[in-house]
């Protein structure tokens, strides 16, 4: 088995006439950071999206760790269980604590016995630096500590992958740092890491790679300081001169 | 002119000779309402009738306007006229209340209360003008129990204290015991409970379902109905959001089907043309019948307050669920429905409430509970007129249980608010 960890080939995806992914072909390897930025509308949330199957592609082969997405239920659920996914609304469970929204994946989904899962889901969420919030509900917390809470929750999942939608785009700037610091944490431990964001000082300190798309391509990827310093083609100069 | 008119312009210049004469005038109002109503004293007779009929309405009136005074200071004055005395308007609308209650309450608490009977066993004891509550009193047996036999209504009793027993001790105990008295209630009880009432083992007397009436029958036709329709309302509300047609329109078919017909005529069907259908060697109880009918027609409505509260979720609790490897069902039942019934808490009370007033439709098939039993009563040849007595026992019951319902939902509803 090859050390890359998703294969994407001539992936597809229409909704309704609208093609919002065209023939994308991506590898990610093992512990790789990928940032992946673009205009709105670029189909970046939709690249990511097809990786845990939020969305279903029409076309093409996707692969995640030797599983390939299909119609089975079963190959998408073992793969929901390995690719951990942070939304740009949080997504947490109104309902639950902060610490039931972590160890309720592993206690149901993994049949993880209720203790182990809540020592657990303490210990991400200290890794996070939210530890003291745990018997809060999501309602009472800061939109960076849910934000942190969603990624301890994510984590608890032990993904091998870690997707992030945009997940800095609904806070308040004084927040925004404190969880890139727990997304840059997690990318020193080894995560492999695919983030659509547009913080480019994100991309600079922690991503091997950038990819810029546009229209549903993939326009460039390269490595991160060739990606800044010399982009090719030009609607990434574009870009990259707008946002920088 | 304008000058010589600033009396009727109230002030906080002279604050209290305008509250003074304010109170003296709506007094006299109020006054002149009561010795009109109750002793017949018409002390403004001497003006035409059309002015003497308002004069109370004017009197009161003219003192509202001088109390009508914006920041006097004084709170419960400021209190007064910001709630019934904002305007000319609110305060005729506030007289006028305040005069149907006066022309009104006394009548009713004599009839109620004051002029009725209480004591006795037979209705020539009944000589004040109010309300005979004898009739009550003779018959509250049959309200209560139907036509259940005298003999044997402590097994009714028995089970309604062994329920009402074990869902107080639920309020007490710890989370742990709470889940088996759960199960025991949905599972185990209703079974016991059926056992113990129609009897037909255990040495018990079997007693048939025609027999069962009055209240407990209100509470055996509502208690099942709503332990049963409220899963079916579930699964009928996530099949109709299914992505498998068949699921899908076979619920919009049911919910349709069952919320179009008026609930007299399933009652009918369920009681005389369901049997038909049947093979002669099954046998199937007419309560039975009844109250499958009455589950399946509020299961229709459970589904759509459900399906209301489906709606009201956002996408990414769907897909927060789901990137955490969450399948079909548990998604469903851990992430979806706890909040999907949350949001409808007020929904399925009123569901529920108007099931439980629903129950005594079921006369139209020759079941009596309450109402039937009330209906019985009143028809007796020795107990003629007593309707009104019924009737309002009746409302007041139903009353008690439909406002316990709405207090308790109202409790869930707090309890369950988690979202500040």
């Amino acid at each position: 088995m090859s050390d890359k960890i998703i294969q994407m080939e001539n992936v597809s995806k229409w909704f309704g006439d609208f093609q919002a992914l065209k023939d994308i072909n991506l590898e990610v390897s093992l512990k790789e950071k990928i940032v992946v930025c673009g205009p709105s509308g670029s189909g970046k949330s939709t690249l990511i999206r097809c990786i845990n199957r939020l969305e279903e592609h029409q076309k093409g082969k996707i692969i995640v760790d030797g599983i390939e997405l299909s119609e089975s239920t079963r190959n998408i659920e073992q793969v929901r269980a390995e690719v951990g996914m942070v939304f740009q609304q949080f997504n947490l469970f109104p309902h639950l604590s902060i610490l039931d929204n972590c160890a309720l994946a592993p206690i149901w989904v993994k049949k993880m016995p209720k203790r182990e899962a809540e020592e657990m889901a303490l210990g991400q969420l200290e890794k996070v630096q939210i530890l003291d919030q745990a018997k809060k509900f999501p309602g009472q917390l800061s939109g960076g500590q849910q934000q942190r809470a969603a990624i301890a929750r994510a984590l608890c999942m032990k993904p091998k992958i870690m997707l992030f939608d945009e997940p800095t785009s609904a806070l308040d700037p004084e927040m925004i740092k404190e969880v890139l610091d727990a997304m840059v944490n997690l990318a020193k431990a080894g995560m492999t890491m695919i983030v659509v964001t547009h913080e480019m000082g994100f991309a600079k300190e922690v991503a091997d790679s950038v990819i810029f798309m546009d229209e549903g391509m993939i326009v460039e990827r390269a490595p991160t300081k060739e990606f800044f310093a010399n982009p090719k083609n030009d609607r990434t100069k574009l870009f990259l001169s707008q946002i920088l | 002119m304008m000058k010589k008119l600033t009396f009727l312009n109230p002030s906080s210049e002279n604050l209290n000779l305008f509250i003074l004469a304010g109170i003296v005038l709506f007094g006299l109002g109020i006054l002149d309402t009561v010795l009109n109503s109750f002793f017949e004293i018409n002390i403004t007779s001497f003006l035409p009738w059309w002015l003497n009929y308002f004069t109370p309405l004017l009197i009161s009136f003219i003192g509202l306007h001088y109390i009508r005074i914006e920041f006097s200071g004084i709170k419960m004055l400021d209190q007064l006229n910001k709630n019934i005395n904002s305007n000319w308007f609110n305060a005729i609308l506030s007289l006028l209340v305040i005069f149907v209650l006066i022309k009104t309450i006394p009548g009713l608490l004599n009839w109620l209360f004051f002029d009725a009977n209480f004591i006795g066993n037979t209705k020539e004891e009944c000589t004040g003008d109010g309300a005979c509550w004898l009739f009550i009193r003779f018959w509250i047996t049959r309200f209560m129990y139907g036509l259940y036999p005298d003999a044997e209504i402590w097994r009714i009793n028995v089970a309604f204290l062994m329920l009402i027993g074990t869902v107080i001790t639920a309020f007490f105990v710890g989370p742990k015991i709470k889940k088996y008295i759960i199960i025991f209630l949905l599972f185990i009880f209703p079974f016991i409970a059926i056992n113990l009432i129609s009897g037909g083992n255990f040495g018990l007397v079997w007693v048939e379902t025609g027999a069962w009436g009055g209240l407990s029958l209100t509470f055996i036709v509502s208690i099942f109905a709503m332990l049963f329709c409220f899963p079916i309302g579930m699964v009928l509300a996530l099949g109709r959001r299914s992505s498998y047609p068949v699921v899908r329109y076979s619920s919009i078919g049911f919910i349709e089907f069952w919320r179009g017909v008026p609930l007299i005529t399933v009652l009918f069907m369920a009681s005389v043309m369901f049997p038909m259908f049947l093979p002669d060697e099954v046998f199937m109880d007419k309560l039975v019948r009844v109250i499958i009918a009455i589950t399946l027609f509020e299961a229709a409505y459970m589904a759509e307050v459900i399906r209301g509260g489906l709606q009201a979720l956002p996408k990414g609790q769907y897909d927060a669920s789901k990137s955490l490897g969450m399948g079909y069902w548990r998604m469903h039942l851990l992430i979806i429905l706890p909040q999907a019934l949350k949001i409808t808490i007020p929904g399925l009370a009123n569901t529920f409430i108007a099931l439980f007033k629903d129950t005594p439709l079921i006369l139209v098939v020759g079941l009596l509970e309450l109402i039937g039993m009330i209906d019985m009563a009143k028809a007796n040849p020795y107990w003629l007129g007593f309707a009104i007595e019924g009737y309002v026992f009746a409302g007041a019951v139903y009353w008690v249980f439909c406002f316990s319902m709405s207090r308790y939902s109202l409790s869930l509803e707090k309890k369950y608010k988690t979202d500040r």
